[in-house]
């Protein structure tokens, strides 16, 4: 168990002997400046020009709020769904073997590789009340397309590779050894699971949860075609952003997607923290 | 995938064997049942619908659908944007790895957040940050476009747009793993001797290697299938700044279904073959991987 | 495999040069059409012939490329710099709204071609399920209760927003005139729709692919072309008694013509439009000539005739747009929770 992060200091930097900090801090910073600040401090720089007052109309504004609560709501119960069935699958796939495994395992990357419209299609059909799975649904009164629950199916489509592809790396390096240990001083297995294995993957989890709840709050592609888009019910912030541009309303687009920018970031930062604070908490594996 | 070498951990083991670190056979079959219906109906058949559809008019209909001409421009923009998008993510990513995994210092939260900003930014924002950056209203883009230099409604942008999209997949498939790995290993190699560049080739690198591809693969499949930002920024000029998931709704838009689920399925295809040569990769090196991974 | 992939790699990458170089020399020939989603196939044919008529005129070979998207997100393309020669757009709105924002197009594109810029015209009809189940006959059946109907969202769609101001034309003329009436007659309509996809062709796929609805509303060309393409089994057309005159306007992008040096040839695609050989095709395309005796009899036939409003009954483009679908305009108030 290396820690170095148990040193206090208020240096920016705290001491390290590995090298190379200065040029891979400075390559990233620079990278991440000309990519993605720039370009987004134009959108705050169009929604600057609305004003306080201005913005604060649009981002209040009942539609927006509406349509930001239907995004990070479909989002938020996608990723929940996303987490514990993402860790068992990251968890069969690693420590269990069985026939067909590494086919399973290399198509959980497919909603990455998959155009986002193309997904919206193939599961618009699939649960379309005269699709496979919308047929056997519909005699049961359950309607999925056109409906928040369709959001939810095609975010959970979208963020599950998130959830197993950030957990699945970690445990396979897990050391086998500390679970020998828990099991040597009697523990059962439940135990060893819980007080063991899952700290060790919390900071994972968390990032995996993180990420697809991120991916799904902005996601547009895939949703547009399952959502129904009615306004105050199924229309997401992402598709409000497209309507303002189309009424040829920059300030109002820049505006939602301001507000949808500090949501996320806020989430983003907080989920990033409390994962830090877990790493320094149970200290690094391996 | 340390877990090749021990037979006791399929659902399929031996009776006499429970290790003190596996579960009841019942709840393994258990769990695996749970895993795999999940995918099934999940992702496989999202999947199978797609080449069910690909495929209802016939295999001729099926290919003639991939050769036809503005299907291989597009096949071949998708590549050109790929193969400029997924080196210049791949330096980021590893040197961003670099700087958060092995480091302490303040406002790494902070880093960490704007890495992972690009996943929330909707596509359409990621396209219209463009727009506003190059567009004939802003003061960059009619500056360039007086020098001659197209960004917009050309390659230049469509580039642009899938390196903001695919920015975080590399950095994201890194920072876990090397911040689990911690600094061991570098700091005994620099104290043996070893230079930075050297500890990072010889110690890191082989450490990160299959991470690193995770990663590659990801940003490879996702710069391929990029459409809501792309979409923005093309301009859907047919034949010339139409990407493959562009000339799927093109297609899609024209009534002609078998077709789009055609191109669709080639991207679908792509991906699983870039996965499949990583599987059979693991299965070739296995032994090397798993001494990679294991301390 | 590797190998062939980085064959095909080096072939993109040499392509992307060939394409940089290429362009400049290429732009005296190659035009760019912009245009809204339903004028794919017709431009396809169009396009074929006018590289013939171009040819045989004047001896130059002439590719028209054609980039097809909703009506507004293409107004938009051009405004942030996309290199239209032309536009041909499902709204004059749309098209002023390029001479307004871009400057790109004078103020009075309208009037530099016949019939005001609109070469072809269209209408709006009723698509049924086969038998027509639900009965319905007229824009007051689509308001009784159980009926759903399709149509795409007017904020983000130009078919969609004649499909609205049809029905609002046959509640006013229904109601003699009676705006609130009319207002409470679309809401009720809009209540009924269970789906606003963002485009046409998006309602269409939802209606005839995913078997939602009773009735869409679309364009007549659409609908034409949907009984051909998808499912002439299935759906049949329906008149109602009064609909709109839709006007899809076509422009020269002065700005981008004078760059690019292909002010000629552009101004002779648009006006080739109005041809006896052009105006076949677009009858032949479902779309209504302005010149019906060009056509084909045979063709001419398919159309029913029914009473049609014109947007100069709304006062125009200019007045329509904002008072309906722009922010906090009649489709919005419709939607406001609590009413």
């Amino acid at each position: 168990m290396t820690s170095i992060g148990l040193a206090g200091g208020w240096r920016i930097k705290q001491p390290s002997v590995i090298p190379g900090f200065g040029l891979a801090l400075g390559f990233t910073l620079t990278y991440l400046s000309l990519i993605i600040l720039l370009p987004l401090a134009g959108v705050v720089w169009r929604t600057a020009s609305l004003g306080w007052s201005g913005f604060w109309a649009i981002a209040l504004d009942e539609r927006t709020v509406s349509a930001l609560k239907t995004s990070f709501g479909t989002s938020l119960v996608a990723a929940a769904i996303n987490v514990p069935f993402g860790v068992l699958v990251a968890w069969v796939l690693t420590r269990y073997r069985f026939p067909g495994r590494r086919i399973l395992d290399a198509i959980v990357d497919l909603p990455f590789a998959l155009p986002t419209a193309v997904a919206g299609i193939a599961l618009t059909a699939l649960y379309a009340p005269n699709g496979w799975i919308g047929g056997l649904l519909a005699p049961l009164g359950i309607k999925v397309a056109y409906t928040p629950l369709g959001i939810v199916i095609a975010l959970i489509f979208i963020g599950l590779p998130f959830v197993v592809r950030t957990v699945q790396p970690v445990m396979e390096e897990l050391s086998r050894e500390s679970e020998e240990a828990a099991a040597t001083l009697g523990a059962n297995r439940w135990q060893t699971v819980r007080r063991v294995i899952l700290p060790g993957l919390m900071p994972a989890i968390l990032t995996g949860f993180a990420l697809a709840l991120a991916r799904a709050v902005g996601e547009y592609g895939s949703v547009i075609f399952i959502a129904g888009n009615i306004p105050y019910v199924s229309e997401i912030a992402p598709l409000l952003i497209v309507i303002r541009l189309q009424e040829f309303n920059y300030a109002g687009a820049t505006a939602v997607a301001a507000a949808m920018l500090i949501v996320s970031f806020a989430m983003l930062l907080a989920i990033n923290l409390i994962q830090a604070w877990s790493r320094r908490r149970y200290g690094y594996g391996g | 995938m340390a877990a090749d070498t021990s037979p006791s951990r399929g659902p399929i083991v031996s009776p006499s064997f429970t290790g003190a670190t596996t579960e009841h056979k019942a709840t393994r079959w258990t769990l695996t049942l749970i895993a795999v219906s999940f995918l099934l109906l999940v992702i496989v058949l999202p999947l199978v619908s797609v080449f069910a559809e690909a495929l209802s008019k016939g295999f001729a209909t099926y290919l003639a659908a991939l050769i036809e001409p503005d299907a291989m421009s597009a096949i071949r923009l998708t590549l050109t944007v790929t193969i400029i998008a997924v080196p210049m993510n791949i330096v980021f990513g590893v040197a961003a790895a670099w700087a958060i995994a092995k480091f302490e210092f303040k406002g790494k939260a902070l880093l960490t957040t704007l890495i992972d900003l690009p996943f929330s930014v909707s596509p359409v924002i990621s396209g219209l940050v463009y727009v506003l950056l190059f567009g004939a209203g802003s003061v960059l883009g009619p500056w360039l476009k007086a020098h001659g230099v197209e960004i917009l409604f050309a390659v230049p942008g469509i580039v642009l747009a899938t390196i903001f999209v695919t920015f975080p997949f590399v950095a994201r498939e890194l920072i876990p793993l090397m911040q689990e790995q911690g600094t061991t290993d570098e700091e005994a190699a620099l104290s043996l001797g070893a230079s930075g560049w050297q500890t990072f080739r010889f110690v890191t690198l082989p450490n990160i290697k299959w991470g690193l591809l995770y990663g590659v693969l990801l940003c490879n499949a996702r710069a391929m299938g990029e459409f809501g930002a792309v979409s923005v920024v093309s301009g859907r000029i047919r034949g010339a700044t139409t990407t493959l998931p562009l000339h799927i709704e093109i297609l899609y838009n024209e009534y002609n279904v078998v077709a789009a689920f055609a191109v669709a399925s080639l991207l679908a295809l792509l991906a699983l073959l870039t996965l499949g040569l990583k599987a059979a990769m693991e299965w070739r090196y296995g032994a090397e991987i798993a001494a990679a991974t294991r301390h | 495999m590797l190998r062939r992939r980085q064959v095909l790699a080096l072939g993109a990458f040499l392509a992307l040069f060939g394409l940089a170089a290429g362009a400049p020399a290429l732009a005296d020939t190659t035009l760019l059409n912009v245009s809204y989603d339903p004028t794919r196939e017709l431009y396809k044919d169009v396009n074929a012939a006018f590289a013939t008529y171009w040819k045989n005129k004047t001896g130059e070979t002439v590719t028209v490329k054609q980039s097809h998207g909703g009506s507004g997100a293409q107004a938009r393309a051009v405004i942030d710099g996309l290199d239209a020669d032309v536009v041909t757009l499902a709204l004059a709105g749309d098209i002023d709204a390029i001479a307004k924002n871009s400057k790109k197009i004078p103020a009075d594109w309208a009037a530099r071609l016949p019939h005001n810029s609109a070469p072809y015209t269209s209408t709006i009809v009723f698509l049924v399920r086969k038998g027509n189940p639900k009965g319905i006959k007229d824009w007051g059946d689509l308001v009784k209760d159980g009926v759903q109907v399709i149509t795409p969202n007017p904020k983000t769609s130009g078919g969609a927003q004649w499909n609205f101001l049809a029905g609002w034309a046959w509640a006013l003329k229904q109601h003699n005139g009676d705006e609130a009436k009319a207002q409470a007659y679309i809401a009720a309509l809009y209540k009924n729709v269970p789906v606003l996809d963002t485009g046409a062709r998006g309602s269409t796929t939802t209606f005839v692919q995913r078997g939602i609805g009773d009735v869409l509303l679309a364009w007549e060309n659409e609908a034409f072309l949907a009984i051909d393409e998808l499912g002439p089994n299935t759906v049949e057309i329906v008149v109602p008694s009064l609909s709109i005159k839709a006007e899809p306007s076509v422009a020269l992008v002065d700005g981008n013509v004078d760059a690019k040096k292909t002010r000629a040839v552009a101004q002779a695609y648009l006006e080739f439009l109005y041809t006896d050989e052009a105006q076949k095709i677009i009858a032949k395309n479902y779309y209504r000539p302005t010149k019906p005796e060009a056509a084909d009899p045979k063709d001419l036939k398919r159309f029913p005739s029914l009473t049609l409003v014109t947007i100069d009954d709304f006062g125009g483009w200019a007045k329509a747009q904002p008072r309906f679908f722009l922010d906090g305009g009649v489709f919005d108030q419709i939607y406001k929770p609590g009413k």
